[in-house]
């Protein structure tokens, strides 16, 4: 782990000695960073228990059971009819097959190893032991660009980050947990290849930009930051033959992979996502051969030369774009999918993608969402950028870029948070670590003065490298001590880690001390200086810790809330899903929104209609139109898709707010939009929904009306409904086209079933009217049949 | 001590349905339930109700109010068909109900009612809920000017002859039924749009419904051929149910006496009636017109197993057996129109099936150019014919990573292009690297 820098400049023995001690110190800080990385994943398995989470996870945990079953080919070919009934779904084509390949990789590497987990339980530790793997990708591209100091301070930070921990607590198996493992290494090995110019580092790097690929759609962040980053150094003059080296296999070599991957094959030279590393690809080429001119020419001739080829150049140029932009403009959506169109203009989605914008992790996020997020880290970035541009090298520009580029992302997306948390943190880590340097070196200067006499200067080296390091432990213990007196006793696992950190990052700064005067702070500021830190870090860390056990390791099948009297734990969902695995027929459709449709496949094994894979909107448009049918109309929607089975979600009894009559509006929008009879002004009184007695006729008329609120009067008699807080506006009323069979305890899931359709059917109206003048006297007749 | 007692006859019962199913079982079980208003209509109806046991029926003889009367016990049914020949009867006894009566048909039994003039609220409730509205005048019945019997006294020509019969061999039976059919009690109406109920005997142009003892005062407000004399309702369940306005017309006097039409020369010796109420009861008891689907198959062309899924473009081969109940055996049905559609929210394949006239009907086809959850889905529905309706899913599956063809004539430039580019970039890097 020893730095070549810091070894090369520490020639002497006591130096190597130092440089050992340090290696070990730092492997060992990096193994404690990542137990604590894992660990601190663990709160919702201790709060809950070993369970898959959420919706998206369910289905990847499905799929890897497959794999695990089936093996890989039967994966890759493997249509599911239990989907999307009647269309099916290809999922080996569709899906982004690297987080299923991992855990499925790593259940078969434990079984062959005689460890006999479940896939459940390795599917449920992938993330935490992905989060790990992170933290160390974090500290080796953090230490590319400012050293190894600030990699530690940034891998420990990124360790317990609350907005990667959100996305990665054990149970959250989800593509985001591997992806940002695969998106920090392969920058990793891009500015490594950067920094050394080596094509092995190249080849790996487009193999890791491979794994990327496999593993989220979010990979086209690399693919555009990365060209971005070549064009700012070709711009700003840093054109060399290691930028050349690190860009152009991994465009030939990863656009050839990528295309490997069926979900997403042609995509990779088809779409504009990817059109701007070709372009790049290009202008790099380019401006290769004007610097191989260069060096060939006189600058005279070069000057001629220039001119000539930059006219044909751009002639070329021009000629590429247009073409380029021809095609593209032909293309109804710009070449773009939705969801890149809707990063660029963020009200592109809510104004044609209704089922883009429906999603609550693509809305905008909001500003106390940064704080939770990534906390103190807020304050802390803009100091790694200007530590970033002193001196600015290629490595740290490209923090800089992926920073800024990674702020506007998160602007638009609120799931884009996860990308910006890895720059904020390698940002936040450069600057904490550069003000611990500087800090700690003014103290040891003073230090040094006050106890030694002769050696003026702190410098390591040859003069007495024991003496200095002597005072850089006595400087550690004594601020171990402050540290320890300021923070409290559960607090003390990460304290610890942050002094070693601090041990490590002060044997940075020795080789910059050497070339140029360094700053030197009075004494009692620089002491001041590192308790604030440390009381700003302990903030963050209470607040990550408080974050990994409270906010984000609720698995959301399984919902508690505390009371009085004392904790609840509602367990509707599961409670739902087994009754239709026990109660119904294997063939069974069973019809919900598309939230729920991953989890009822996984846990109640029975066919749906739509589910979370929102490929075809249109099915999802009916569903949607059904829901906001009356009932008859409904009842035919559903029967002509074999339905047999209709589960709504209810929070209205315990005041669960994401329930279905919340996302009542998304089902009219999205149905609306393929269906022109929904229109949504109908279910709104005024612009504003509601379903108190105010609603408008066709909102109380509508199927998920009814299926929410069949039979809810006779919970307290009144019809309140917690989550909107006031009464339903239609109370009672009959259902005739369907019959409920199941309702789970809190009433949070309701299962209805169709009904067939009638036997016989009955005369004239008229005829039933004099029956029901007739039938008092029947009833009245038959009411005394007991008495006889 | 009870229990294992009715735990005995229970076995017992099992074990005489299990003797029973040793034989070719029909469709419907023979035991049918009579309930009447008066015990003499036993006798004056005795005609219908011997050709009834004739045919093996079982029949049990009941006053509606018999207070004991109950259709089901410990949730099975007692029996297998009704025969309600008590219009006047204002509530049945025991257990018995409009809604229990309604019950018995929607799980599948059949039943015959017969109305008249002094038809109560209760047949005619059931009668409404079968699809069937009798005329609302209580005192009315059906007259007929010009299409009357001829009888001995000039009468209030209430005694229709009925000639105006359905089509179809299937309800009432191969042989033509050339006598008119005598009638005399009340009419009814079935909506048109209702596709469950098929007016058997319908009154003549010239006939209307009101009451024959008073003057006509305002219009009446059934006329002519709307009228029905007689109807069938053919649930969705398939249980039938024939409605008929007249409970003369099953009488013995109905069935022996002979009969000439007003204007008319011919004189037949026998009404049409017993033919009628023999055929018809023959059809609403399934003794006729009851189809049934066995072994239903698909497999590809040149297999045998049936597989869990298709492929797109395979070749495939669907047979289904369909059977016709003779009333004492399964026959081979034969028909040429029925079609099998190869269904994904719509058809996407829809083929006649060819019969070899054994009964077995098959069609092969190629699985359409998409994948997705088919079904093979036959629905057949004739008039008089239950109605057939089954549907088996099959999921077809898209081209497997290597089932694609491999190497395509036409991509041979491109190959060409890729291997010279390569050889030419080996080429060029040993020139570079090793000239000079």
């Amino acid at each position: 782990m020893a730095e070549p820098e810091v070894s090369s400049a520490a020639a002497g023995g006591g130096g190597r000695l130092r440089n050992a001690f340090g290696g070990v110190l730092c492997a060992f800080a990096l193994l404690l960073i990542g137990v604590l990385a894992f660990s601190i994943r663990l709160f919702s398995v201790i709060k809950y228990e070993s369970v898959i989470h959420e919706f998206d996870p369910y289905f990847n945990f499905r799929v890897t059971q497959f794999l695990s079953k089936n093996g890989i080919y039967e994966f890759w070919n493997w249509f599911d009819d239990r989907t999307w009934y009647p269309l099916g779904r290809v999922i080996g084509g569709t899906v982004y097959p690297g987080l299923t390949l991992t855990a499925g990789t790593i259940w078969w590497l434990l079984n062959s190893l005689n460890i006999p987990l479940s896939v459940e339980t390795v599917c449920v530790f992938t993330a935490p032991i992905f989060s790990a793997n992170a933290s160390w990708a974090t500290y080796l591209l953090t230490k590319e660009a400012k050293g190894t100091g600030a990699g530690l301070m940034a891998a420990a930070i990124l360790a317990m980050v609350p907005s990667y921990i959100s996305r990665s607590v054990a149970g959250s198996y989800d593509n985001e947990a591997v992806a940002i493992f695969a998106l920090i290494f392969t920058f990793y090995l891009y500015v490594k290849t950067l920094n050394t110019g080596s094509l092995f580092y190249a080849t790996l790097n487009a193999l890791s930009y491979f794994y990327m690929v496999c593993s989220w759609g979010g990979y086209t962040f690399i693919i555009n930051l990365i060209p971005m980053h070549v064009l700012l150094c070709i711009v700003t003059g840093r054109y060399s033959s290691r930028l050349y080296i690190a860009y152009a296999p991994l465009v030939i070599l990863g656009t050839l992979l990528a295309a490997l991957v069926p979900v997403v094959g042609f995509n990779a030279v088809m779409t504009s996502e990817h059109f701007a590393s070709f372009l790049v690809f290009i202008i790099l080429h380019v401006v290769a051969l004007v610097y191989y001119i260069k060096g060939l020419l006189t600058p005279r001739l070069f000057k001629v030369a220039m001119t000539l080829v930059i006219s044909v150049g751009l002639a070329v140029c021009f000629a590429v774009v247009a073409i380029l932009v021809a095609l593209v403009a032909s293309s109804p959506t710009k070449g773009w999918s939705g969801r890149s169109l809707s990063l660029l203009d963020p009200t592109y989605a809510s104004k044609y993608i209704p089922i883009i914008a429906s999603v609550s992790e693509h809305q905008p996020p909001t500003w106390p969402s940064y704080f939770m997020d990534i906390n103190v880290l807020a304050f802390l970035i803009p100091a790694g950028i200007i530590s970033c541009f002193l001196p600015l090298s290629d490595a740290s520009s490209f923090m800089v870029l992926y920073l800024v580029t990674a702020v506007y992302f998160s602007g638009v997306m609120v799931r884009l948070m996860l990308v910006l948390a890895p720059a904020a943190c390698i940002l936040s880590g450069i600057a904490l670590s550069e003000v611990f340097g500087v800090l700690t070196r003014s103290m040891k200067t003073h230090l040094s003065k006050l106890f030694d006499d002769s050696p003026a200067a702190p410098k390591s080296g040859d003069s007495s490298p024991e003496s200095s390091s002597s005072s850089v432990n006595t400087d550690s213990t004594k601020s171990e001590n402050r540290t320890e007196k300021t923070e409290t006793a559960p607090k003390e696992k990460p304290s610890k880690k942050n002094r070693k950190k601090k041990e490590v990052a002060e044997s940075v700064p020795v080789k910059p001390k050497k070339e140029k005067r360094l700053l030197v702070l009075p004494f009692e500021l620089s002491v001041m200086g590192i308790l604030l830190l440390i009381v700003l870090g302990g903030f963050y860390v209470v607040h990550c810790v408080w974050a990994a056990a409270e906010a984000y390791s609720a698995p959301s099948i399984v919902l508690t809330s505390r009371s009085r009297d004392g904790m609840h734990v509602f367990d509707d969902f599961r409670e739902a899903y087994a009754w239709l695995s026990h109660n119904t027929d294997v063939d069974d459709k069973v019809a919900s929104w598309w939230d729920y449709g991953y989890q009822t496949t996984a846990m109640a094994n029975r066919t749906v209609i739509v589910d979370n894979n929102t490929w075809n909107n249109t099915h999802i448009a009916t569903v949607g139109t059904a829901m906001s049918s009356p009932e008859k109309a409904a009842w035919e929607i559903f029967n002509s898709l074999d339905v047999k089975y209709i589960l709504v979600v209810f929070g209205g009894l315990v005041g669960y707010p994401s329930d279905d009559i919340n996302k009542f509006l998304w089902m009219v929008r999205i149905g609306g939009g393929v269906f022109p009879h929904i229109k949504e002004p109908d279910y709104l009184r005024d612009g504003q929904y509601r379903v108190d007695a105010q609603a408008t006729p066709t909102m109380l008329n509508c199927l998920m009306y009814k299926l929410c609120y069949y039979r809810f009067v006779e919970t307290d008699g009144k019809g309140f409904d917690k989550v909107r807080g006031y009464e339903i506006g239609k109370k009672h009323f009959k259902l005739t086209h369907f019959e409920e069979v199941f309702t789970t305890h809190h009433w949070m899931v309701r299962i209805y079933k169709l009904k067939p359709q009638r036997n016989r059917v009955r005369g004239k109206l008229k005829k039933l009217k004099s029956n029901a003048k007739t039938s008092p006297a029947l009833a009245a007749g038959r009411k005394k049949n007991p008495w006889q | 001590m009870v229990a294992p007692r009715h735990l005995a006859a229970l076995l017992l019962l099992l074990l005489a349905v299990a003797t029973v199913a040793g034989e070719d079982e029909g469709p419907r079980g023979r035991r049918l339930l009579v309930l009447l208003d008066d015990l003499s209509v036993r006798s004056s109806h005795s005609a219908f109700f011997g050709s009834l046991q004739a045919r093996g029926f079982d029949l049990d003889f009941r006053l509606a109010d018999d207070p004991k009367l109950s259709l089901h016990r410990y949730g099975q049914y007692l029996y297998d068909g009704l025969v309600l020949f008590a219009p006047s009867t204002p509530r049945f006894g025991g257990s018995v109900d409009q809604n229990a009566v309604l019950e018995f048909i929607d799980a599948g039994h059949d039943m015959i009612l017969a109305a008249d003039s002094t038809a109560s609220d209760l047949i005619r409730g059931i009668a409404t809920e079968c699809g069937v509205d009798f005329d609302e005048d209580q005192e009315a019945m059906v007259i007929d000017h010009i299409n009357y019997a001829v009888m001995d006294v000039e009468g209030d020509h209430t005694l229709i002859a009925g000639d105006d019969l359905i089509q179809s061999d299937v309800i009432l039976g191969s042989k033509k039924i050339e006598a008119p059919i005598l009638f005399r009690g009340i009419g009814h109406a079935a909506n048109p749009s209702n596709g469950l109920v098929l007016k058997v005997l319908s009154a003549s142009p010239s006939a209307y419904s009101a009451n024959p003892k008073t003057k006509l005062g305002s219009p009446p407000s059934l006329t002519g051929s709307a009228i029905s004399l007689v109807s069938v309702m053919q649930a969705r369940n398939n249980a039938r149910v024939l409605i008929s306005g007249s409970l003369d017309l099953f009488s013995n006097r109905f069935l022996k006496s002979g009969v000439q039409k007003v204007g008319s020369k011919t004189r037949h010796e026998r009404a049409g009636n017993e033919q009628f109420v023999t055929e018809t009861s023959k059809w609403v008891f399934h003794m006729r017109g009851h189809l049934k689907a066995v072994s239903v198959k698909h497999h590809k062309v040149g297999e045998t197993n049936e597989p869990g899924m298709y492929r797109i473009n395979d070749d495939l081969e669907y047979s289904v057996e369909i059977y016709e109940w003779s009333g004492t055996s399964w026959k081979p049905y034969v028909a040429d129109d029925v079609q099998v559609q190869f269904y994904m929210m719509s058809p996407y394949v829809l083929k006649t099936l060819s019969t070899d006239k054994k009964g077995l009907y098959s069609t092969s086809f190629k699985v359409p150019d998409v994948y997705g959850v088919f079904q093979f889905k036959v629905e057949y529905q004739r008039l008089g014919y239950t109605c057939l309706s089954f549907t088996k899913q099959i999921p077809v599956r898209p081209y497997r990573h290597n089932e694609y063809e491999r190497f395509i004539a036409s991509a041979y430039p491109y190959y060409t292009a890729s291997f010279s580019t390569m050889g030419a970039f080996f080429m060029f890097s040993f020139v570079y690297l090793y000239h000079k």
